[in-house]
């Protein structure tokens, strides 16, 4: 593995696998890195907690951090939230994330 | 009647700057937006938060920018329909567009600027399957008078302000309350969070927590919601209205059917000045898209600036445009309105 790359799993809503590279030294979050490979992530906000249009979830047994009171106050907001939603735009490329499957969440009219 | 020089859909920040640039010009403007203020995206979603890009500010909080913006474009006295969505665009001249609202109100102007940036402010419906088909019905996502739910049962879901403000008030009002919401905590106001908690103990209301709701029923109207608590089962709910409050989210909307070369939901410019594909008609700020787009706010004042160039020579096509800068002859406003 690359020094500062990690793998990412995300599977779109048509549960088509993508295997990503995630640059970790680039302050680069998931939503971004999704917007990148051109995945339909709109990430309206971004990346402010604001919107929720980068919802995912996490399928993997990864150990995140926790999210912040902003994070939970857009979740609330959003549709289709499962106990293991998240958004992509508060989960920071970092070592710890080498390995995470996600899935894009269902979008909200 | 409104009759303005350019008609500005949005009411944004790059909406706004618009009005500056055109007054240089002598030309007036107008705008429409469906939030109740000005200000967009920068009001309505992140008032209180520091943008560090915007030349010659090291830091502005959203908020402030637009206050300075409306502070600016005073001396050019613009013209606001607020609150209303612009639904149908219909040329009724050569150089005349006829501009109208979804409460009916008429704009005519020559030019229009789209400045609608994500696209207009809507209230987000849940994904239940047959929600729109209780809408009017029993399901409102804005309470526009409170007086409709006297003596009803009503079911309010959701977590934030007006959430907890509706089912604070609403709770003099209707017979039977309830209020659901995701999770055990709430985001709003400290004050009304408590009062929310004080009505549920002495029963004034009922609040169900770790809970959304999944489901709707009637027939023709609204009779009952399904509510299926996180961990547990669905139970149903009579009810005679259900409310969602989740707040807003822009949709482009009617604009997406004004007949506009549309690409990833924004509108298809040429750099050159900024115009669809349509005479007349131009697209500036988050809501267009060309080669090397940044949907930056400072990109937008440049490209609202040189679509006013371009706008002053379609709507004068007789007349001169001599290049002015505001230090040499100072900001000439409008007298009269």
């Amino acid at each position: 593995m690359d020094e500062n790359m990690i793998k990412i799993t995300v599977i779109d809503r048509e549960d088509k696998t993508h295997e990503l590279d995630a640059p970790t030294d680039m302050n680069m979050n998931l939503m971004e890195l999704c917007k990148a490979y051109e995945l339909p992530v709109e990430g309206t906000c971004g990346g402010m907690a604001l919107c929720s249009t980068c919802h995912v979830y996490v399928q993997s047994e990864h150990d995140l951090p926790e999210p912040t009171e902003d994070e939970e106050d857009m979740l609330d907001q959003a549709f289709f939230v499962e106990e293991n939603s998240r958004l992509g735009c508060q989960l920071k490329l970092a070592d710890p994330l080498h390995g995470l499957v996600v899935k894009l969440a269902p979008q909200a009219g | 009647m409104i009759k303005t020089d350019i008609l500005i859909i949005g009411a944004g920040p790059c909406g706004l700057f618009t009005v500056f640039e055109a007054g240089l010009l002598k030309l007036k403007c107008h705008l429409i937006d469906t939030l109740p203020q000005p200000g967009g995206q920068l009001t309505e979603i992140y008032p209180k938060k520091p943008i560090y890009d915007i030349p010659g500010y090291p830091s502005v909080l959203a908020g402030e920018l637009v206050d300075n913006l409306m502070e600016q474009i005073k001396p050019f006295n613009p013209g606001f329909t607020l609150g209303e969505r612009a639904e149908t665009i219909e040329r009724v001249e050569e150089r005349l567009f006829k501009v109208t609202t979804n409460r009916g109100t008429e704009h005519y102007a020559p030019v229009i600027a789209i400045a609608g940036g994500l696209g207009g402010f809507e209230p987000r419906k849940p994904p239940i399957s047959n929600i729109t088909d209780f809408e009017d019905q029993g399901v409102e996502y804005i309470i526009k008078d409170p007086e409709i739910y006297r003596d009803k049962r009503v079911v309010i879901a959701g977590g934030g302000d007006s959430a907890l403000d509706w089912t604070i008030i609403l709770a003099d009002v209707a017979e039977e309350l309830t209020l659901v919401h995701r999770r055990s905590q709430f985001r709003g106001a400290l004050d009304s969070v408590e009062k929310v908690k004080e009505l549920d103990e002495s029963g004034r209301i009922k609040l169900i927590t770790e809970a959304q709701v999944v489901g709707l029923e009637g027939n023709g109207s609204l009779s009952g919601v399904e509510i299926k608590h996180n961990k547990g089962e669905a139970f149903l709910k009579s009810t005679d209205h259900f409310v969602p409050l989740f707040g807003l989210s822009p949709k482009l909307g009617p604009i997406g059917e004004w007949g506009l070369e549309i690409e990833k939901n924004a509108i298809v410019v040429d750099t050159f000045d900024y115009r669809t594909n349509i005479p007349g008609i131009y697209a500036i700020g988050d809501v267009n898209t060309y080669p090397g787009k940044l949907k930056l706010i400072l990109c937008g004042f440049h490209e609202a600036t040189l679509m006013c160039q371009s706008a002053f020579r379609y709507i004068n096509p007789d007349k001169k445009l001599s290049f002015k800068y505001t230090t040499v002859t100072g900001v000439e406003g409008f007298n009269e309105n």
